[in-house]
């Protein structure tokens, strides 16, 4: 149900995308004004985002140790899993941004015929994860080429290895293919288990569907719908230079594919897409598990009601003395 | 007949039964359910006023009408966007978690009872949802839609069913890619039930306890005198040496502080003779305190402040005492506070030294600011540096495993200090499976103060991922004794392994370590501490000269 009422939306979406090629109107909103929109919200949505995190203040020192502490100079400390200072926790972070370190700790319980719980390693959700981040971050750098001219070295380079297998004209990138691969993986998992349906909003469906469109109308425009790629370049040139123009004869199929594109950008501040940003501020994984080696200060630290020693021992002081245990006052 | 408060009344092969899967209702719809066993009684009216806490009032959890106090909607909103100011940890794991699962068969009360809401990923939800239809905009326009939705009385009944359905343990958050932790979660859910005068019993009494009397059994200070001497005659009988442990010593040079559990109740008992003995023959000038008579702190089951209001007896203690640094003994969540907030709350100890071991000379570094070392790195380094004279033959009876202690484990990442001393001291010891050790353990079931026996049900269930790994290696490697430093885990764990795990003891590992010793003057050795024979009985070592009385 929630996975249909994606599907509907996201296809309403790029149909509304399409009427981009109808007219100059549509043609200024759909090509000009919404993608600048979609960024300016994308850029500021985040910002203030990642502001208002800041705002908030760490109060207390809470990584999750995950390995042995740094204590006594013999035993040799987890320096990744359980970092100790800065340079540790670098790494740390590294590991989890660039390959989903604690993802791949993952394992999947379950139940022999004789009742033992027993537990697998299971790195199919850290693949799919890998896979599907991954193709993304190789097909956002080939976009590039798109919006430089001329197209940056490096960005040719990656686009020719990730072409590299040379199968049809054009031919087709392997990153397009695991970007769909890896989110019907992501869809299927999310389906098939039922307590992860259960568990599943709308948004999580929205998503993927969402990602998926915008996937699958590229390759699309690629292998078959076709595009005018130079008076695609010269509009992107242009929106990117600050100078737009109105899109040439691009065909209508480009439109709803920058549609769904806008609409991710502008959905990715009030998302759970924000966890791009959040994982590098979490405090269980960027904090070095050193609060008994140097002190850790909460900025909002205020003075709370106790029980003094002495209000203890004024209620007991007759029973310490009886049981020869010393008093501050006799 | 037994009842739900007993672990008879739960057949084995009801509680293995596989969950059925998730109810047909959408989670959002379906109530929550109070059955016997399930829950724990609500804090009474006295502790609440003790510790002077609003919206004290005595209440029944399968009440209609828990008695709100007025306008408590506005109450918990404005106490939500306090701690959303006030934490980063709660607006990042409010914000970020993108439901990927990852926690989902993580959590041991999921595992062993297969309610949906246990997954960490939906009981984080269950406050998600709230924080959405309250301060985003998303969830403010688009509602349900959004996963937001409405803050009720049934939303309150399910946070309180849930968040103290969390031990707290930590051990979703190493598996998930964001480090969410649930433990903040549940903090932060149990601080909100609190402003509404809603606590458990079975955390509020204690922490009454503590405040008043130092300890949460509030054992007042000449009862804590004679529970010492009873425990002096014991370890005389089992070794002929007469122990004489200091109380409310001032200019010693050791404060010791160990959670008060292991006061009374056996097996708990047995470690704080170890820890007597250990001192008494290292000579150690040290002192225990009555005022500061508990490491543990259900203030952390509480809330934030009240976790500092018990912590500040310790450093207080230390101040008025004059000693030089404190040393603690074998406690699980009493270490993720001194590890994790004592000297952010109530340091700093700048009126301590860095702590140095008067056998060996070994300086913590680890502890320099917060002053405090665990017994497990104290007996290490005295281990490593040969001060200890052991004899493992001692320990010949019993063939154990070592339960990391969830605290000690996530929270702190004290893995390789324990073992290196239980193999110092015992022949057989054998690790449980690997995805069930380490920072991969699992909790007893009975943490973050739900080890009650009104909350059996549950106790047992979420005990059932520790016992089964228990059974594993008692069915393999013949253990019948499962070490732990945690003295929740020693109250708790008898039950779960007398459930799952019939015939495995539990025990800490200072115990262990003190029937190994060598000890000057002593006795032949024909019992451990527990009056249980050993296997080769010892001559005594009344000539000895060990290295640690050079």
């Amino acid at each position: 149900m929630k996975l249909l009422a994606s599907l509907i939306a996201v296809l309403m979406l790029f149909a509304l995308g399409l009427l981009g090629a109808a007219g100059t109107v549509p043609g200024v909103l759909l090509g000009i004004v919404i993608p600048y929109l979609a960024v300016a919200t994308l850029l500021a949505g985040m910002t203030w985002r990642v502001l208002k995190w800041s705002r908030a203040p760490v109060p207390f020192r809470i990584p999750t140790s995950c390995g042995q502490q740094r204590s006594l100079g013999w035993i040799e400390p987890a320096r990744l899993d359980n970092p100790s200072g800065t340079l540790g926790v670098l790494g740390r972070m590294a590991l989890e941004v660039l390959c989903f370190r604690s993802l791949l700790r993952n394992t999947a319980a379950r139940r022999t015929p004789s009742d033992r719980l027993v537990y697998a390693w299971r790195p199919a959700l850290w693949l799919g994860a890998m896979a599907f981040h991954g193709s993304m971050l190789v097909i956002l750098l080939r976009h590039l080429g798109m919006v430089i001219a001329p197209i940056p070295g490096p960005v040719a380079l990656l686009a020719q290895c990730d072409g590299f297998l040379a199968i049809g004209l054009p031919v087709v990138y392997l990153s397009s293919l695991a970007f769909v691969v890896a989110l019907l993986y992501l869809l299927a998992r999310r389906l098939s288990d039922p307590y992860l349906r259960y568990l599943s909003l709308a948004e999580d469906y929205f998503l993927v569907a969402l990602l998926l469109g915008i996937g699958l109308s590229g390759l699309a425009i690629r292998h078959w719908l076709g595009a005018d790629l130079v008076a695609v370049k010269q509009w992107a040139l242009g929106l990117a230079s600050l100078r737009p123009s109105l899109p040439g004869p691009v065909g209508p199929w480009l439109f709803g594919h920058l549609f769904l594109a806008c609409v991710l950008a502008a959905y990715i501040p009030f998302s759970k897409v924000v966890h791009m940003a959040g994982v590098l501020m979490s405090p269980t994984r960027n904090l070095a598990n050193n609060s008994r080696r140097v002190r850790h200060v909460n900025p909002w630290d205020y003075p709370v009601q106790v029980h003094t020693y002495q209000e203890y021992e004024d209620e007991l002081r007759s029973k310490m003395q009886a049981a020869g245990i010393p008093v501050e006052k006799e | 007949m037994p009842t739900p408060d007993q672990p008879e009344y739960y057949p084995q092969h009801d509680l293995l039964k596989p969950p059925a899967g998730p109810p047909q209702s959408d989670w959002m719809d379906t109530p929550v359910d109070f059955r016997p066993g399930s829950y724990i009684y609500p804090g009474k009216a006295k502790n609440l006023k003790i510790l002077d806490l609003p919206h004290a009032r005595d209440w029944s959890v399968t009440d209609a009408d828990w008695q709100l106090p007025a306008d408590w909607q506005r109450t918990v909103l404005e106490g939500m966007a306090d701690r959303l100011g006030k934490y980063r940890s709660f607006q990042i794991f409010m914000d970020c978690c993108v439901r990927c699962g990852a926690c989902s068969d993580k959590c041991h009360f999921f595992l062993g009872g297969g309610d949906p809401k246990n997954m960490p990923v939906l009981r984080a939800e269950l406050l998600r949802s709230v924080y959405r239809k309250n301060f985003t905009a998303l969830g403010k326009v688009l509602g349900r839609i959004a996963g937001a939705r409405e803050l009720t009385v049934d939303v309150i009944k399910e946070w309180f069913s849930y968040f103290y359905q969390c031990t707290e343990c930590r051990r979703c958050s190493v598996f998930c890619p964001f480090g969410i932790d649930t433990a903040e979660v549940t903090m932060m859910g149990r601080e909100l039930l609190g402003l509404l005068g809603i606590y458990v019993n079975w955390v509020i009494e204690p922490v009454a306890n503590c405040f008043r009397y130092g300890n949460h059994l509030g054992i007042q200070p000449h009862g804590l005198r004679d529970t010492f001497d009873f425990m002096i005659d014991d370890i005389e009988q089992a070794t002929g040496i007469r122990v004489d442990p200091p109380l409310n010593k001032k200019g010693a040079e050791i404060l010791f502080v160990t959670p008060s559990g292991d006061f009374v109740a056996d097996p708990g008992t047995y470690t704080c003779m170890g820890y007597m003995l250990l001192f008494h023959e290292l000579g150690l000038d040290y002192t225990f305190s009555t005022y500061a008579s508990d490491g543990g702190n259900f203030g952390l089951f509480t809330s934030h402040e009240m976790t500092k209001r018990l912590n500040a007896k310790i450093y207080a203690e230390a101040r008025r005492l004059g000693v030089k640094w404190i040393l603690g003994g074998e406690c699980g969540h009493m270490w993720r506070i001194v590890h994790q907030y004592m000297d952010t709350m109530n340091g700093p100890a700048d009126f301590l030294e860095v702590p140095r071991s008067p056998v060996t000379g070994t300086v913590f570094e680890n502890a320099r600011s917060t002053k405090m070392v665990h017994i497990m790195e104290f007996l290490a380094d005295l281990i490593h540096e040969g001060r200890l004279k052991l004899d493992p033959a001692r320990n010949d009876h019993l063939r154990v495993t070592f339960h990391d202690s969830c605290n000690p484990a996530r929270g702190m990442g004290l893995l390789e200090e324990p073992r290196y001393v239980i193999r110092n001291v015992c022949h057989h010891f054998f690790e449980m499976p690997a995805n069930t050790i380490r920072e991969q353990t699992f909790c007893c079931g009975g943490g973050a103060g739900l080890g009650t026996d009104e909350n059996m049900e549950m106790r047992l269930r979420g005990g059932l991922p520790r016992g089964n790994a228990v059974r594993y290696v008692q069915q393999r490697h013949g253990v019948n004794r499962l070490a732990a430093i945690c003295a929740v885990d020693r109250a708790t764990l008898p039950t779960v392994c007398d459930y799952w795990a019939p015939g495995v003891q539990v025990t800490g590992v200072t115990e262990l370590v003190a029937n190994a010793l060598v000890l000057r003057g002593e006795k032949p050795r024909s019992t451990d501490l527990r009056g249980e024979p050993l296997q080769t009985p010892t001559a005594g070592e009344s000539a000895h000269e060990g290295p640690a009385h050079d």
